[in-house]
């Protein structure tokens, strides 16, 4: 309904507008819209080191929501994505424990966990064929318990690495913090997977029409797990520059991660039901909730608030071009 | 075949559910350092059946064939609600409960309407409105604190004619009262029937859409009796995060291990009882034999693991490999 007018108008714009997608579209207008009502609560919303400083704490998300996408554009949806977080952030910073070894291992160590954590979410779905949501957060509560376990119900003692923080905070290209050098890395990957590779366009495949794809003579369930696993394994990643970014892992440290991940991706066009959605969009999806995040803390919005904006703003906008067709 | 093999078809799963309850409580019991007392019975029902009401609320979403995400923060909110408005005299107490459940209900109405006149998937829709439920409940309260009319509290978890727990009445008369008319209506089979099949049931001109909604609504009118029962048990009202997201992840857990099929369509709240009073009975199981708590959220978790990885067998009996991707 709303395509075939917007098709209308469309008619007549450049090239490049019109074959964009209305949600990027939408996701990009609503950043500028929050730009702009910041600069007018503050001078310094437009600054150079402001814009900067948000795109590095977008760049957190930014990874975690990668991985959300893969998933989500296959169909499925990972919610473990809080617990693979803190277990790729305390096993790293567990690691580091071990001497010179543990310390060069750490990294690697995190990010092991996190696709471990994903292949079970993978076996799970592909060749159990568990309902992504449940097996999903299942696998969150395991390993959540091991966590607890390991750490006796405490944030850990240990501290992250200098490679962490210096992945997480440091500056290898003077003024461009090394997170989002990180988030650029990883995106562009992302899109020349997706966009180039069979492995990618299977994922869309999939996510259309997961039988066609099998008859189409794809191992549908090989595409899938290692899309699980690559989601956790970005998860953990996440959570590794986040223990970078804070010098230490905490117990609960990944919760805030799991709303806004799959919100980025959702807001950013890619299609709840999978098979469409472009990478841009999720870029788009996660500066909008970081700049979201950023005003409503500049404002000093209480977490109740702050969790009520988000709630509905999701809503609202899924509203806008998140709706299934109605059955006629 | 013979009508009972139907039903016992049909009720299969529940009477599952009854068996691994009555084995694990007996286990439990028997390990129990006070043994099988009326105050042992008393303290299980009264934690079992928190997570019963809340089961009961997942199932009927469940048999629609969504999800809702949102039980807990529900049951949450109004868990702090109840800690402002169930308190002085009895008229005001009434009206109070009243308010409680009300809210419960209209939570339970917005899900619905977002899901299925907005057209929204259940997953996504919950979860951001299971955010909004949480931050109300934060508003009502940034603290734990509050109290409760003790006298009403005292009566609903104590005992009836000293044996009985009374939780355990309550519960009965909500499924008397809630779910025995609604899955017997035309609403509640037209629940089912959208579960089942959507396609099909709105060819055959089943009101799906109002069935649908009928669930959401009472699933959030049984999650605020939950809430109320919390607010019972703990006198205080708290808006603890990690709280109602374990209550969202354990009612799946019992609905799984009630035999309600998460696909839709089948099962019924009497085996997600079961399931909810099983899941509560294993993990309290640590205790009689002295583990140590921490252990607690991963025995559970791997409990989860394995009752959802259970329903995996069915895929022994497909022959076509095709009926792998739904």
């Amino acid at each position: 309904m709303s395509e075939t007018t917007l098709g209308g108008i469309a008619g007549r714009m450049p090239k490049f507008i019109r074959r964009a997608d209305p949600a990027v579209l939408t996701a990009f207008a609503c950043i500028v819209v929050l730009l702009l009502l910041g600069s007018l609560y503050s001078r310094s919303f437009l600054s150079p080191e402001y814009l900067l400083q948000q795109l590095k704490v977008a760049a957190f998300l930014g990874v975690i929501a990668t991985g959300m996408m893969l998933v989500i554009l296959l169909g499925q949806i990972d919610l473990s994505v809080p617990w693979s977080v803190a277990a790729g952030a305390m096993m790293a910073c567990a690691a580091a424990a071990y001497g010179p070894a543990g310390v060069a291992l750490a990294i690697p160590f995190g990010i092991f966990c996190g696709v471990l954590i994903g292949i079970v979410n993978g076996i799970g779905v592909a060749y159990l064929r568990i309902p992504s949501m449940i097996i999903t957060l299942a696998t969150n509560a395991v390993a959540q318990g091991l966590m607890v376990v390991y750490t006796g119900g405490f944030s850990p003692q240990d501290s992250a690495t200098g490679a962490m923080r210096y992945l997480a905070t440091g500056f290898t290209i003077p003024g461009v913090p090394n997170a989002v050098i990180i988030w650029a890395l990883i995106g562009a990957a992302m899109v020349f997977v997706l966009t180039r590779t069979g492995f990618g366009r299977t994922v869309y495949g999939i996510g259309n029409r997961e039988r066609a794809a099998y008859l189409s003579g794809v191992d549908t369930r090989r595409v899938v797990m290692i899309a699980f696993a690559v989601s956790g394994g970005l998860s953990a990643f996440g959570g590794v520059l986040l223990a970078g970014y804070a010098s230490k892992a905490a117990q609960s440290m990944g919760d805030a991660y799991l709303l806004p991940s799959i919100a980025a991706v959702v807001l950013g066009g890619t299609s709840i039901l999978g098979g469409r959605g472009s990478y841009l969009g999720t870029v788009a999806g996660v500066i909008l909730i970081t700049l979201l995040q950023s005003i409503l803390s500049v404002m000093q919005m209480p977490e109740a608030g702050r969790q009520i904006i988000y709630g509905v703003v999701i809503v609202a906008m899924l509203l806008l071009y998140g709706r299934a067709p109605a059955s006629r | 075949m013979k009508d009972w093999r139907y039903w016992l078809a049909e009720q299969r799963g529940t009477l599952l559910a009854l068996g691994i309850f009555i084995v694990m409580f007996v286990i439990y019991t028997s390990n129990h350092p006070a043994g099988f007392t009326a105050n042992v019975v008393q303290t299980a029902a009264n934690k079992g059946v928190l997570l019963a009401f809340v089961a009961i609320a997942q199932t009927l979403v469940v048999i629609t064939a969504g999800i809702d995400l949102s039980v807990g923060m529900i049951f949450l909110l109004t868990n702090c609600l109840a800690s402002w408005l169930v308190v002085g005299t009895p008229i005001q107490t009434a009206l109070g409960v009243l308010a409680v459940l009300a809210v419960g209900l209209l939570c339970g109405a917005i899900n619905g309407a977002v899901v299925i006149y907005g057209r929204l998937q259940p997953i996504v829709a919950t979860i951001a409105t299971g955010a909004v439920y949480y931050g109300i409940g934060l508003l009502l309260r940034p603290f734990p604190g509050g109290s409760v009319n003790e006298d009403l509290a005292d009566a609903l978890t104590g005992r009836v004619f000293g044996v009985v727990p009374a939780s355990l009445v309550v519960l009965l008369a909500v499924v008397l009262v809630i779910w025995v008319p609604f899955s017997r209506s035309v609403l509640g089979r037209a629940a089912y029937a959208a579960g089942s099949s959507e396609t099909a049931a709105y060819m055959s001109g089943v009101p799906i859409r109002r069935g649908k909604f009928a669930a959401y609504a009472l699933a959030g009118l049984l999650a605020s009796i939950g809430g109320l029962f919390l607010t019972f048990f703990t006198y205080t009202g708290e808006a603890a995060y990690a709280s109602g997201n374990a209550y969202t992840l354990f009612s799946i857990a019992a609905v799984v291990l009630g035999g309600v099929s998460l696909f839709g369509g089948k099962g019924s709240a009497i085996g997600a009882i079961f399931g909810a009073l099983a899941f509560r009975t294993i993990g309290d199981l640590l205790f009689v034999f002295d583990f140590d708590p921490l252990w607690q959220p991963l025995f559970q978790g791997i409990i989860l693991l394995v009752a959802v990885s259970l329903g995996a067998f069915a895929l022994f009996r497909v022959r076509n490999r095709l009926e792998w991707f739904l």
